[in-house]
């Protein structure tokens, strides 16, 4: 019944005398040591993590892995994705991987609009190759792209087009310049402002406390999405895109930013009367100091969760209100922007490729929540999990 | 107790009025107004507008007047006499539109609840007691899908597979057969037929979440000290994880009841306009598209007003299941 | 002092329970013998993190995932059924984990009772409900009887105003009247053997004193076994007959309770009892502490557990080899090299 345990160590030799204190050297592993150990633990936030990081680098160099302008059009609309293939029309193994041509046909009873593989051209897919020219985040002058097809100019379109003949692949891409930063934006707007109000409300206390919580409860009492999508109508179509950007983002953090007022204040009362602040106070340490060393670490693992909560939640709701043409318009991309044509039932099933966007946006809201859950399972080093 | 709940109704009251303030503000924030939406819609169709109607339109939905007026016209009006204002898009009386919608919504989101909270509950039970097990990992994946799938991806996804694989349309409430029949035992059972995908596709998400939380709330109570003194009784498994840490993991889990039903039918306006379900939802976005202010500011405000009481609900709720709160 | 023979109630032969983790093996408990009579007090002692606790809950086959009894008895001599002499004896280490004899057991033949009262009690439920609950899982009778059982019971433990407390809340009693819940939930059912896992711990002395007083005189009055656990020696002295001192998961000495503290055998009962501070002897001089630190759990020690830590230690011998148990006199032993002859 009793398994076979490891072996047992060696017990200490006996001295003469005993020594006057037996102990092992300790070694110390600081915090952030230790939250990285407990991180690493967590396969699955890990694999968040990789997802993350290579979204936002394609994200950053956007042009550079969009094979086009994000707005060029094509002469194909509502291009199927292309098939890559690896077997050339002779029936050889290919090392490098080729699309063929796109030929048009009509379907003689349906009239309908047909595209298939024209196998007398045959296009391979060149990697690092030069082709529209960008600017990379506006300074640097460049035309590489990480893949192609240059020969006389061959359309590659792997994941189709929309319905303004415009590539889904390099939309997407850039897509993700919105829609993966609004959150973060959001986010940390959302904290600074939550933090300040939340202080002021704090420290002051008296009527200024008490009509901020009024407001709030307010606030929390409509309905999140009602009033979300009434705030995100009330912009202006005439606004520029930066504009419509930033107040946007805004609006999407205004639940975040109520909870973390809410938060900071609650924390604020209950410890600056805690035992270690007034011991901070009787050595002399100034208001300000107990602020920046006492109270903001003692609610910071609280902040980190909910931003760890927020970030997929705001991403989700600019893809839902963009997709419900209140959010984000056209000429902005996002991938909620790219969704609106997918509204219409009939086009989805016609077209199912317009849905990819979502597909990213999963994976998203997926890699943060497993992410968020590796941190918040790490800041935590005396749970028991 | 009385002067406690005497005091809670004064602040719900307060709280709506300032709550119909702002509704009524965020609805005249777009600037214009209905009227020069409805017009720039004419003149881009194609239409002439005759300024004289122009100014007979603005006499009569009372746009000509200063905000506050046409505020305390329509908070009047729903006061004293129950009338929500008039829908200048639809040429009818607020009243009669939410009459048609607001049945379906709540039927929705009550059937929805209902469903979410009878799955969610014994499935966080079950996958807290038996943590680790493949059981809960599965459980604890579908929490993560349900998570990051959009409702209105979910519902396209339902809509395109049914209608590839089960060969039926599910978009709206009812087959364009029992669309105007009055009400009869088959009209009952398409209804019913159609039911089932919006509170499915809304469903998950939220079961989805109350499974994770009534799964840590599990987990939470199931390592007290009183377990084992309940064990050491003699009592049986079964019998004492029922009566002892689902007892107390359920109070904070039931007392949500009270404002989950605002929350679903707000929430499901996406799915609503999605698969095109005559629900309270869609009629917000058209509202709040075409500056259909009325309409709009009745709407949040109803929501709110349901919000408002379901808390109120919920507070009680835990009270009465929570012995410790109520002798506080 | 006795010469009359009490009956044997609970025997426990090399009892071991092991805890698998994710680091390695507990041994936990590591082959506890001893032999408790109906009627009698034992005290167990030891550190934090000796085992008594694990001991105890081993009994009543309380223990959980990752933990398990690996090997060895627990023999219960149960009640002599009505109209036989025939005792039944039921070995609690052998039972499936869903034999419903453990049930019956459970708060039937043997109770416990907790170290932290306000966590152990359920804090939605009443303080009848949860006893009236216990009576009605072993004995058969209708709500109003067991309501007067209760309220009796909560009398006996000298509660104030037993009907009041009867529908009150645990949280609205303060400590010393929750343990007294405690016990009277754990003796309504009159159970042969009350397992007392530090239940004075978490009170003050006056109250602890109360509280042992109650026990004491219920004790006198059932004619009940306890098992008291506890890290306090003075307690010990006071309420026991024989204590069984543990360490790392055995028993190094079991003795009568004068003979423990007059003449200690073992070397580690022998630093225990020195690190008492006493009154009029120790003034002025440093407090004895026992040299060294519990070993790491993960890796105990080969040969004497004790063996880093012992003034008397053989070199040679007890770091080798696992020291055996010695019959000192009757009712006395010890697991040490010294005393073998």
């Amino acid at each position: 019944m009793e398994d076979e345990a490891k072996p047992l160590a060696p017990a200490p030799a006996i001295p003469d005398e005993l020594p006057p204190t037996d102990e092992e050297p300790v070694t110390y592993a600081t915090p952030l040591q230790m939250m990285w150990w407990r991180f690493k633990r967590h396969r699955m936030a890990i694999f968040g993590a990789v997802i993350l990081i290579l979204f936002y680098f394609v994200m950053v160099f956007a042009d550079f892995f969009a094979p086009y302008e994000p707005n060029t059009r094509t002469p194909y609309m509502y291009s199927p994705p292309q098939t890559v293939h690896f077997i050339d029309n002779n029936g050889n193994l290919s090392l490098t991987p080729l699309v063929y041509g796109i030929g048009k046909t009509r379907n003689m009873e349906t009239l309908e609009l047909i595209y298939v593989e024209d196998k007398t051209q045959e296009y391979p897919i060149r990697f690092f190759v030069h082709s529209w020219p960008y600017k990379l985040w506006g300074i640097f002058d460049a035309d590489l792209h990480f893949f192609g097809t240059p020969e006389q100019g061959a359309d590659i379109f792997l994941l189709g087009t929309d319905h303004l003949a415009r590539d889904m692949v390099s939309r997407i891409f850039f897509g993700a310049r919105i829609s993966l930063t609004i959150g973060l934006v959001g986010v940390f707007m959302s904290m600074i402002i939550g933090l300040i109000i939340g202080g002021i409300s704090a420290l002051y206390g008296g009527w200024l406390d008490n009509a901020i919580q009024r407001i709030i409860e307010v606030i929390i009492s409509i309905p999140s999405l009602p009033l979300l999508m009434g705030l995100s109508a009330a912009i202006p179509r005439e606004w520029s895109i930066e504009q419509t950007y930033f107040v946007f983002s805004l609006i999407l953090s205004l639940i975040s930013t109520t909870v973390i007022i809410r938060i900071v204040r609650g924390k604020f009362l209950s410890t600056r009367n805690l035992d270690f602040v007034t011991a901070a106070r009787l050595y002399g340490s100034g208001e300000m100091r107990i602020i920046v060393q006492h109270l903001i670490p003692s609610f910071l693992s609280y902040v980190i969760v909910r931003v760890t909560l927020d970030i997929p939640r705001m991403i989700l709701a600019e893809t839902a209100l963009s997709f419900l043409g209140i959010g984000l318009r056209p000429p902005s991309i996002s991938w909620g922007v790219l969704l609106t044509q997918a509204q219409n039932y009939q086009t989805v099933v016609i077209y199912p490729w317009l849905l990819l966007p979502a597909v990213f946006v999963i994976f998203t809201v997926l890699a943060f929540s497993f992410m968020g859950d590796g941190l918040r399972d790490a800041a935590d080093p005396f749970s028991n999990k | 107790m009385l002067s406690f709940l005497l005091k809670r109704v004064s602040n719900m009251v307060l709280s709506l009025f300032v709550i119909s303030i702002v509704a009524f503000i965020v609805i005249q924030l777009p600037p214009g107004d209905f009227l020069t939406t409805y017009m720039a819609q004419l003149t881009s169709a194609g239409q002439t507008v005759d300024n004289a109607e122009v100014a007979s339109l603005n006499r009569q939905f009372g746009l000509d007047q200063p905000i506050y007026v046409q505020y305390y016209k329509w908070i009047s009006g729903i006061v004293l006499r129950g009338d929500f204002g008039y829908s200048f898009n639809f040429r009818r009386p607020v009243t009669a539109l939410l009459d048609e919608r607001m049945g379906y919504s709540l039927i929705l989101a009550f059937g929805t609840m209902i469903l979410v909270y009878l799955l969610a509950l014994p499935i966080g039970v079950y996958s807290a007691i038996k943590q680790y097990s493949i059981a809960d990992y599965v459980v604890t994946l579908l929490g993560f899908l349900g998570l990051a799938l959009p409702s209105f991806l979910f519902a396209l996804i339902m809509m395109y597979l049914s209608n590839k694989y089960l060969g039926i349309s599910v978009g709206g409430l009812f087959s364009p057969k029992y669309e105007m029949a009055p009400w009869s035992l088959e009209r009952l059972g398409d209804f019913l037929s159609h039911l089932w995908v919006p509170m499915v596709v809304v469903g998950l998400s939220g079961t989805a979440s109350l499974i994770r939380v009534m799964r840590a709330t599990m987990l939470d109570e199931l390592s007290q000290p009183y377990v084992e003194t309940a064990r050491a009784k003699g009592l049986s498994e079964a019998r004492l994880i029922l009566k002892y840490p689902v007892r107390l993991a359920v109070s904070p889990f039931i007392s949500t009841i009270g404002w989950t039903l605002p929350n679903l039918i707000s929430d499901t306006a996406i799915a609503a306009i999605v698969l095109s379900i005559p629900t309270v939802g869609p009629l917000l976005l058209t509202a709040l598209l075409s500056q259909d202010m009325y309409l709009a500011g009745s709407i949040i405000l109803i929501l709110s007003f349901m919000t408002v009481v379901g808390t109120f609900i919920s507070d009680l709720l835990l009270a009465w299941l929570d012995p410790r709160i109520r002798y506080e | 002092m006795e010469t009359n023979i009490r009956p044997v109630l609970l025997e426990v032969k090399d009892l071991k329970t092991h805890f698998k983790m994710r680091q390695g093996l507990i041994r936990a408990v590591d082959g506890v013998t001893f032999t408790l009579y109906r009627g009698e007090t034992l005290g167990i002692v030891g550190e934090s993190g000796c085992g008594k606790s694990i001991t105890a809950r081993s009994i009543l086959r309380l223990i959980q995932p990752p933990g398990k009894i690996v090997s060895g008895q627990i023999l219960l001599h149960m009640k002599a059924r009505e109209g036989t002499s025939w005792q039944e004896i039921v070995d609690i280490a052998a039972l499936q984990p869903d034999d419903p004899k453990i049930r019956q057991i459970r708060g039937g033949e043997v109770a416990m009772v907790f170290q932290e009262p306000m966590t152990s009690l359920s804090p939605v439920h009443t303080v009848g409900d949860q006893i009236t609950e216990a009576i009605g899982l072993h004995q058969k009778c209708t709500q109003t009887e067991a309501r007067k059982k209760a309220i009796d019971m909560l009398g006996r433990v000298r509660m104030s105003q037993p009907t009041r407390v009867f529908d009150q809340y645990p949280f609205q009693l303060s400590g010393g009247m929750r343990q007294r819940v405690m016990i009277a939930m754990a003796l309504v059912c009159t159970p042969s053997l009350l397992i007392a896992d530090e239940p004075t711990t978490a009170l003050d002395v006056t109250t602890e004193a109360q509280i042992l007083n109650v026990m004491r005189r219920l004790q006198r009055e059932l004619g009940m076994a306890i098992m008291f656990i506890t890290h306090n020696l003075g307690v010990v002295a006071q309420n026991t007959e024989h204590v069984a001192v543990m360490y790392l998961g055995q028993v190094v000495e079991i003795a009568d309770v004068k003979s423990l503290f007059a003449d200690p055998k073992h070397p580690y009962t022998q630093a225990l009892m020195r690190s008492i501070p006493r009154l009029g002897k120790t003034t002025g001089q440093p407090l004895e502490s026992i040299k060294g630190t519990i070993p790491d759990p993960y890796r105990t020690p080969m040969g004497c557990r004790f063996h880093a830590r012992c003034p008397q230690a053989i070199r040679g011998v007890c770091e080798v080899q696992e020291p055996p148990v010695i019959e000192i006199k009757a009712g006395q032993q010890v697991r040490c090299h010294l005393y073998t002859k």
